[in-house]
C-alpha cells in the first residue's frame, strides 16, 4: 500500500542526533543534529506532511561542533538542547547548550524547498551548560510534561540537575550527583521518568542501570549487569510506572520491572548486532521500537507486559450487543508478543530511533550514513489495536 | 474266438485252437496226450456249439472223417498225404497204449474200495449190543443219586443258618464295641473315632427304639460331643498350622457341625497366621514414617530376593493352601473367603511395596527381578482364586519396574555431570609450559564413550526385566507399554533430551547474571557432542532400543528420531552460537578497551602496529586451533589473486531490490561520501551476530566479524589526528594481512575494514592517508 511505504530523506552530512519536537503535538516534526568534523554541522527540521506524503525541511547551522545529542524542550517548541563537540588540535570536548530556533520556524514551514539552501539561518543561542568541571556531556534530558524550566545533564559519571531561568536565558545548577566507584566511569545514556511527579531518572553505565531520586540525587535502585555487555539506552514506559526498558552491545532488549531488579520481566533477541535505541510508543506501550548497527529498524509489539494485556478495554455499558460481540471475539485472540515488521531501508548503523511527538503511529529512525527514514506502524495492526 | 480261448481256459491247449486244427497242415497239432481227454470229459456246450461247424476238425466232436478224407486228399500232396498217415498211425498207437495204462490203474481202486465196504458191514453188528448195556448201567446210577441226596438235605440247611447267626453276632460284637473304640481312639486318633462313628451311626439310628441300642448310641453320642467339643476348644486356642486346621473343620463337618460357623472359625483362625506371617514380614521393615520425612532408613537386613522369598513361601504359600482347603472343605461358596484373602493380598502387597521402596540404590537389578519374578510366580496359584488380585500385582511389578527405570534415567544424568565435571577439570587444569594437555577429541571421545557406554549398561540391565526366563514379562505391561513408555520414551528419550537441555543450559543460562559462565571449550566440546548424537548417536540408540525392546504396533506413539535429531541439532547450533558470541564478545572487548582508551588526537606517528592487534590475531589463532580440534574445516570462497589489496572493492554480488519504491528526497547538492554509498548500495548486509554452519571456517567468520564490527563501531565514537588515522590503517592492515586466510569468504574481512578505515577517515580532523607501501613495510617489520 502506497500509504505504508517509507518515506526517506538523506543528509549529506553524518548524524547521530534525532529527536521529535515534543512540544508540538499537531505536526510531524522531527530534528536531526548532524556530524561534520570539517564542514558547518547543521540541525535540519524536518516537517513531514502526513497528507501527501511528502518532506518539507528547514536547516539550521549549528557552528558550534559536531552534535552528538539533541533534546528538545517539553514546553517551549522554539527552545532544544544538544550536546556537540567541541574539538581544537589536541582536545575534544563534549559541552551542552540550550538554543532557541527562528520564531518561524517553530511551527512548521512556510518556505518552499528550493531556496532551503541558500538560506539557511543560525540558532540563538541561550545558555552553556557549564561543565568545566563535570567532565565530557553525554546527554541532556528535559523534564517530561514539565514547564521547561528543569534540565538534567550526564557528564561523564555526574549527574547534573539545572534550573533554567531567565527564560531560558541562565542555566543554574541545582544540584548534582557523582558516581563514585572504581575506574572510569562514564555515563552513557539517561531517561527522566514521568511518572512519580518526574522525580525519577535512571541512568546507564557500562553494563548497569541506575536509578535515582532527584531530589536526593540519590540511587534508588541498580541493576547490576543488566546486560552482558554495555547499555545503549534505554526508556520508561509511560503508562507502567515501574517498567523499564533498556537495550545494549549484547543485542538484546530487556523489560525490567524496578521493583525486582533480579531478573528481566522479558528479553528480545531479535538484532544481530548491538542495539543503540530503545523507544516506547508514547501511547500505546505494548509498540517497542529498536534500533540497531545492523542496520535494521524493528518494531515489536509486547502486549503481555504492556498496559494493554487484553487489548483496548472499552466500558461496558458503553457498548452496545454488536460491540459486545465484537469484544468477545478479540479475547477470544490473545494478542501473542511478537515482532511486528523489521525495517530495512537502512544502509549502515542506525544510532537512533523515535516516535513522533503527534502522531502515535508514525517514527523515524536516523542511520550514520545521513539517511532518515519515516515509518509508520502496519495499518492492519493499528487498526487492531484502537479496535 | 474269444469265447473259444475261455473255453479252453480249463484244458489250457493251444492245440485245441480252430487256427492249429483247422489249418491244412494239421498234423502238427499233437504236443500234448492229455488234451483231447480233458475236452472229451469236460467240454462245455458253448464251446460244442461254436467248435460244431468244422467237420475237418480232427479233435473235435463233428468230425466226419469222410469230409476230412474229401478234403485231405482233395488238398493235400502225396508226399504230406503220406507224413500224414504215418503221424496218424503213431498218435493211434499213443491213445491205445494210454488208454491200456488208465484202465489198469482205475481198476485196482474199485477193487480195493469193495473190500473196506464189506468188513465196515461186519463191525456195525458188534456195535450195537455194546449200546444196550451202556443204556442200562445209566438209569441205575441216577437212582441211586436221586437217594443219596435226599438223605442230606436237612443237614445242609442248619448249617446255614448257624453261618447267618454268627455273622450278625459278629456286627453286634461291633457295635458293642464302639462305644469303648471310640473312647480309646477319641483322645489320639480323632479320625480313626470319626471314621467308625460315622460306620456305626445309620445301624444305631436304625435299631434305636431297642433299648440296648440306645444306650450304645446315646455313649458314643456322648462320646462324638465330646470329641467336637474338644476339637472346638482346639480349634479355638491353638495355633494350628494349616493342615491340622484343616483336619481339625475336616472332623467337625462330619459332626455335622454347623458350616456356616465353621466356616467363620476357619478364617478366623487363618487370619490370625497370615497376620503372623504378615507381623513376621513387617518386623523386617524399618518402622512406617508417617510425617513422610524419612531420615534415610537403615539398610535393610536381608536383600530383596529373600525378603520376597519369605513372604512368597510363607504367606502366600499358607494363604494358597487355607484358600484350597476352604474350597474343599465348605465349597465352591467364597463369598466369605474373597474378601478375607483380597485384604490379605492387598496388605502383603502394601508391605512389599514398602519393602521395595528400600531398595532405593541400583543395587543389583537382576536380584530384583529374580525377586519380583518370584513374587509373580507364587502369585500365580493364588490369583486363580483371587483374580481381582491379578491387576493389583501387575500393577506392582510395574510400577517397581518404572522405579527402577527412572531411577537408571537419575544415574544417568548424574554419571553425564559427573562426567562433564571431569572435563570441565581437565580443560581448567594448569598444563605445564610446552606439554599439551589432552586434546579436545580426546576428551570429547572419552565423554561420548563413557556416556553411551553407561547408557547401553543400563539398557542391559533393564532388559533384564523382559528376559524371557522371567514370568511376568509376558504380561501385555511388559510387551507393549514397557517397552516404549518406560524404556524408550522414559529413559532413553528422556536422557537424550535431557542432554540437549542441559547442554543448552549452558549457553542460555547463567551466562551474565551471576553463576560462573562455562568455558568456551566446554561449549565446543558439547556442540560437537550434540552434533554427533544429531549425526549419527541418536539413531544408534534408538535402533539400539527398539532391538532390545521391539515396540508393539499397536503401542502408544514414539518420539520419532528425526524430532530427537533436531532437538539435538537445536542444541549443537545454540552452543556454536553461543561460543561465538563469547570468545568475539571477549576479543570485542580487548579492542573495544584499546580503542576507548587511546588519545586519538595526541597521538604520535605509527612506529609499530598495537600491541592489542597482535594479542587479537593470537588470540584468534588460537581459537583457530582449538576449533580445528573439533569441527571440519568448511568450505571457503574462492580468493582472489591479490589478498592485500586495500581499495575499495565494487562487490559483484547485488541486493535484492527493496519491496518499497522509496520516495528518495535528495537534500544536498553533493554526496560527500557517494563513493562508499554506492560500495554499500551493492554489497550484501553482513549479519553479525548470526547463526554459524558446523564447521571452523563458519565459527571463524563469526568470532573476526564480531570483532571487526566492534571496532567500526568504536572508531566512529571517537575523533582522530592525522597519526591517529594512520594508526587504525596500520592496524587494519596487520589485521587484513592475519585475519583472511580464517574468514570463509576473505571479501568480508575486507569490506569490514574498509568501512573502518573509511570511517576513521571521516572521523579524523587532518586526514592524511600514510602511503601504503609504509604501511606495508610497517606490518611486515611487526
Amino acid at each position: 500500500m502506497e500509504d505504508d511505504a517509507p518515506v526517506i530523506y538523506g543528509l549529506e552530512f553524518q548524524a547521530r542526533a534525532l529527536t521529535p519536537q515534543t512540544a508540538e503535538t499537531d505536526a510531524i516534526r522531527f530534528l536531526v543534529g548532524t556530524q561534520s568534523l570539517r564542514y558547518d554541522n547543521q540541525i535540519h527540521i524536518i516537517d513531514f506532511d502526513d497528507e501527501n506524503n511528502i518532506i518539507n525541511k528547514n536547516v539550521l547551522l549549528h557552528q558550534v561542533g559536531e552534535i552528538w545529542h539533541i533534546s528538545t524542550s517539553p514546553a517551549d517548541k522554539g527552545v532544544l538542547a544538544t550536546c556537540y563537540n567541541k574539538t581544537s588540535d589536541t582536545k575534544v570536548m563534549t559541552c551542552a547548550a540550550v538554543w532557541r530556533m527562528p520564531k518561524e520556524l517553530e511551527s512548521g514551514s512556510h518556505e518552499s524547498p528550493d531556496d532551503s539552501s541558500s538560506n539557511t539561518q543560525t540558532l540563538e543561542l541561550l545558555c552553556h551548560l557549564d561543565n568545566t568541571a563535570h567532565g565530557n556531556m553525554a546527554c541532556v534530558m528535559w523534564e517530561p510534561m514539565g514547564d521547561g524550566k528543569k534540565i538534567i545533564s550526564l557528564a561523564d559519571n555526574n549527574i547534573l540537575l539545572w534550573d533554567l531561568e531567565e527564560s531560558s536565558a541562565k542555566a543554574v545548577l541545582s544540584s548534582s550527583a557523582a558516581l563514585e566507584g572504581k575506574g572510569q566511569l562514564k555515563f552513557t545514556s539517561g531517561r527522566w521518568s514521568p511518572h512519580h511527579n518526574c522525580t525519577q531518572i535512571a541512568t546507564a553505565n557500562d553494563t548497569a542501570v541506575r536509578g535515582w531520586d532527584t531530589r536526593s540525587m540519590r540511587q534508588i535502585y541498580c541493576i547490576e549487569n543488566a546486560h552482558g555487555q554495555l547499555v545503549r539506552d534505554l526508556d520508561f514506559n509511560p503508562n507502567k510506572q515501574y517498567y523499564l526498558a533498556s537495550c545494549g552491545d549484547d543485542c538484546k532488549v530487556k523489560f525490567w520491572d524496578t521493583r525486582n531488579v533480579t531478573e528481566p520481566v522479558k528479553t528480545l533477541e531479535e538484532h544481530s548486532h548491538w542495539v543503540w535505541n530503545v523507544r516506547y510508543n508514547h501511547s500505546h506501550d505494548q509498540l517497542i521500537l529498536t534500533g540497531s548497527s545492523d542496520s535494521r529498524v524493528i518494531l515489536s509489539n509486547m502486549v503481555s507486559i504492556s498496559s494493554e494485556p487484553f487489548g483496548h478495554m472499552v466500558d461496558d455499558d458503553e457498548l452496545s450487543d454488536q460491540e459486545d460481540q465484537h469484544q468477545e471475539e478479540k479475547i477470544k485472540e490473545p494478542l501473542q508478543d511478537s515482532v511486528i515488521a523489521t525495517y530495512e531501508e537502512h544502509e549502515d548503523s542506525v544510532y537512533a530511533v523515535e516516535w513522533s511527538s503527534a502522531d502515535p503511529w508514525l517514527f523515524a529512525s536516523l542511520s550514520y550514513d545521513g539517511r532518515l527514514v519515516i515509518n509508520r506502524v502496519p495499518r492492519a495492526l493499528k487498526y487492531h489495536i484502537l479496535l | 474266438m474269444a469265447a473259444v480261448t475261455a473255453g479252453s481256459g480249463a484244458g489250457s491247449g493251444p492245440a485245441g485252437s480252430p487256427e492249429a486244427t483247422g489249418g491244412s497242415t494239421g498234423g502238427g497239432g499233437w504236443r500234448r496226450p492229455h488234451g483231447p481227454l480233458q475236452r472229451y470229459y469236460g467240454p462245455s456246450t458253448a464251446e460244442a456249439a461254436e467248435a460244431a461247424p468244422d467237420p475237418t476238425d480232427i479233435n473235435g466232436p463233428h468230425f466226419d472223417p469222410e469230409v476230412f478224407m474229401t478234403k485231405v486228399r482233395n488238398e493235400c500232396p502225396l508226399g504230406q498225404l503220406l507224413a500224414r498217415e504215418a503221424a496218424l498211425g503213431r498218435e493211434i498207437r499213443a491213445l491205445d497204449s494210454d488208454m491200456q495204462t488208465l484202465l489198469y490203474e482205475n481198476y485196482n481202486k474199485f477193487i480195493s474200495a469193495t473190500d473196506t465196504i464189506r468188513k465196515m458191514k461186519v463191525d456195525f453188528r458188534h456195535m450195537e449190543a455194546e449200546m444196550d448195556d451202556l443204556a442200562a448201567n445209566m438209569a441205575a446210577i441216577s437212582a441211586s443219586s436221586a437217594r443219596v441226596s435226599a438223605a442230606l438235605q436237612d443237614r445242609h440247611r442248619r448249617g446255614a443258618q448257624l453261618a447267618g447267626v454268627q455273622a450278625l453276632l459278629r456286627k453286634l460284637q461291633a457295635l458293642v464295641e464302639v462305644p469303648g473304640r471310640l473312647r480309646c481312639w477319641a483322645g489320639t486318633e480323632p479320625a480313626r473315632a470319626l471314621r467308625c462313628h460315622a460306620r456305626a451311626r445309620a445301624v444305631l439310628r436304625h435299631y434305636r427304639h431297642l433299648p440296648s441300642f440306645r444306650a450304645i448310641e446315646d455313649e458314643s453320642h456322648a462320646i462324638m460331643a465330646d470329641l467336637a467339643r474338644r476339637l472346638r476348644t482346639r480349634l479355638r486356642e491353638e495355633k494350628l498350622d494349616p493342615k491340622e486346621l484343616t483336619e481339625c473343620v475336616e472332623m467337625l463337618l462330619q459332626l455335622e457341625e454347623p458350616a456356616e460357623e465353621l466356616s467363620e472359625e476357619f478364617l478366623s483362625q487363618a487370619g490370625t497366621r497370615l497376620e503372623a506371617e504378615l507381623a513376621a514380614l513387617e518386623a523386617e521393615l524399618p518402622a512406617a514414617d508417617p510425617s513422610g520425612t524419612a531420615t534415610t532408613p537403615p539398610p535393610p537386613a536381608s536383600d530383596i530376593l529373600d525378603f520376597v522369598d519369605r513372604g512368597s513361601s510363607a504367606f502366600v504359600g499358607t494363604l494358597c493352601q487355607l484358600a484350597g482347603s476352604y474350597r474343599a472343605l465348605f465349597g465352591g461358596d467364597t463369598g466369605r473367603l474373597e474378601p478375607f484373602a483380597a485384604a490379605l493380598a492387598t496388605r502383603y502387597f502394601t508391605l512389599l511395596e514398602r519393602r521395595l521402596a528400600l531398595e532405593r540404590g541400583l543395587g543389583d537389578t537382576s536380584l530384583l527381578v529374580r525377586a519380583l519374578d518370584r513374587f509373580h510366580r507364587r502369585l500365580r496359584a493364588l490369583l486363580e482364586l483371587l483374580p481381582a488380585g491379578a491387576d493389583a500385582a501387575a500393577a506392582l511389578v510395574a510400577r517397581a519396574a518404572r522405579e527402577r527405570v527412572d531411577r537408571y534415567l537419575r544415574a544417568l544424568q548424574t554419571f553425564f555431570l559427573g562426567c562433564l565435571g571431569d572435563v570441565r577439570q581437565a580443560l581448567a587444569a594448569p598444563r605445564p609450559p610446552g606439554k599439551e594437555g589432552p586434546g579436545l577429541p580426546d576428551l570429547l571421545a572419552t565423554l561420548a564413550a563413557s556416556v553411551l557406554g553407561q547408557l547401553k549398561a543400563v539398557l542391559a540391565y533393564v532388559q533384564l526385566f523382559t528376559a524371557r526366563d522371567v514370568a511376568f514379562a509376558s504380561l501385555p505391561y511388559f510387551k507393549g507399554e514397557f517397552c516404549v513408555t518406560a524404556v524408550r520414551e522414559g529413559l532413553v528419550v528422556a536422557f537424550v533430551r535431557w542432554l540437549c537441555r542441559t547442554a543448552r543450559g549452558f549457553a542460555d543460562g547463567p551466562a551474565e547474571r551471576g553463576a560462573p559462565a562455562a568455558p568456551p571449550a566446554l561449549l565446543l566440546l558439547l556442540a560437537r557432542l550434540c552434533l554427533d548424537y544429531e549425526n549419527s548417536t541418536i539413531s544408534y540408540i534408538l535402533t539400539l532400543t527398539d532391538e532390545q525392546f521391539p515396540p508393539q504396533d499397536s503401542g502408544p506413539a514414539v518420539t520419532p528420531g528425526p524430532a530427537l535429531c533436531a532437538e539435538a541439532r537445536a542444541a549443537a547450533q545454540r552452543l556454536l552460537d553461543h561460543y561465538v558470541q563469547v570468545q568475539g564478545a571477549a576479543v570485542a572487548q580487548m579492542l573495544r578497551k584499546s580503542v576507548e582508551t587511546r588519545d586519538w588526537l595526541g597521538t604520535v606517528e605509527p612506529r609499530n602496529v598495537r600491541a592489542v592487534m597482535k594479542r587479537v590475531v593470537e588470540d584468534i589463532t588460537a581459537i583457530d586451533v582449538q576449533v580445528g580440534q573439533l569441527f571440519e574445516e568448511g568450505v571457503r570462497r574462492a580468493q582472489s589473486s591479490d589478498s592485500s589489496r586495500r581499495a575499495f572493492s565494487v562487490y559483484s554480488s547485488s541486493r535484492a531490490p527493496g519491496r518499497y519504491a522509496p520516495s528518495y528526497t535528495p537534500s544536498a547538492p553533493m554526496d560527500t561520501h557517494l563513493l562508499s554509498n554506492i560500495q554499500k548500495l551493492f554489497s550484501e548486509r553482513i549479519d553479525i551476530f548470526s547463526p554459524v554452519e558446523f564447521n571452523k571456517v563458519s565459527v571463524l567468520t563469526g568470532i573476526i566479524k564480531i570483532s571487526l564490527k566492534t571496532l567500526l563501531e568504536c572508531v566512529r565514537l571517537r575523533t582522530l589526528g592525522r597519526f591517529g588515522l594512520q594508526q587504525v590503517q596500520v592496524d587494519g592492515h596487520y589485521l587484513q594481512l592475519y585475519l583472511w586466510r580464517f574468514a570463509s569468504d576473505e571479501r568480508v574481512v575486507q569490506g569490514l575494514l574498509d568501512e573502518v578505515a573509511a570511517s576513521a577517515a571521516h572521523r579524523c580532523l587532518d586526514p592524511v592517508p600514510m602511503e601504503h607501501s609504509v604501511v606495508e613495510l610497517i606490518c611486515e617489520r611487526g
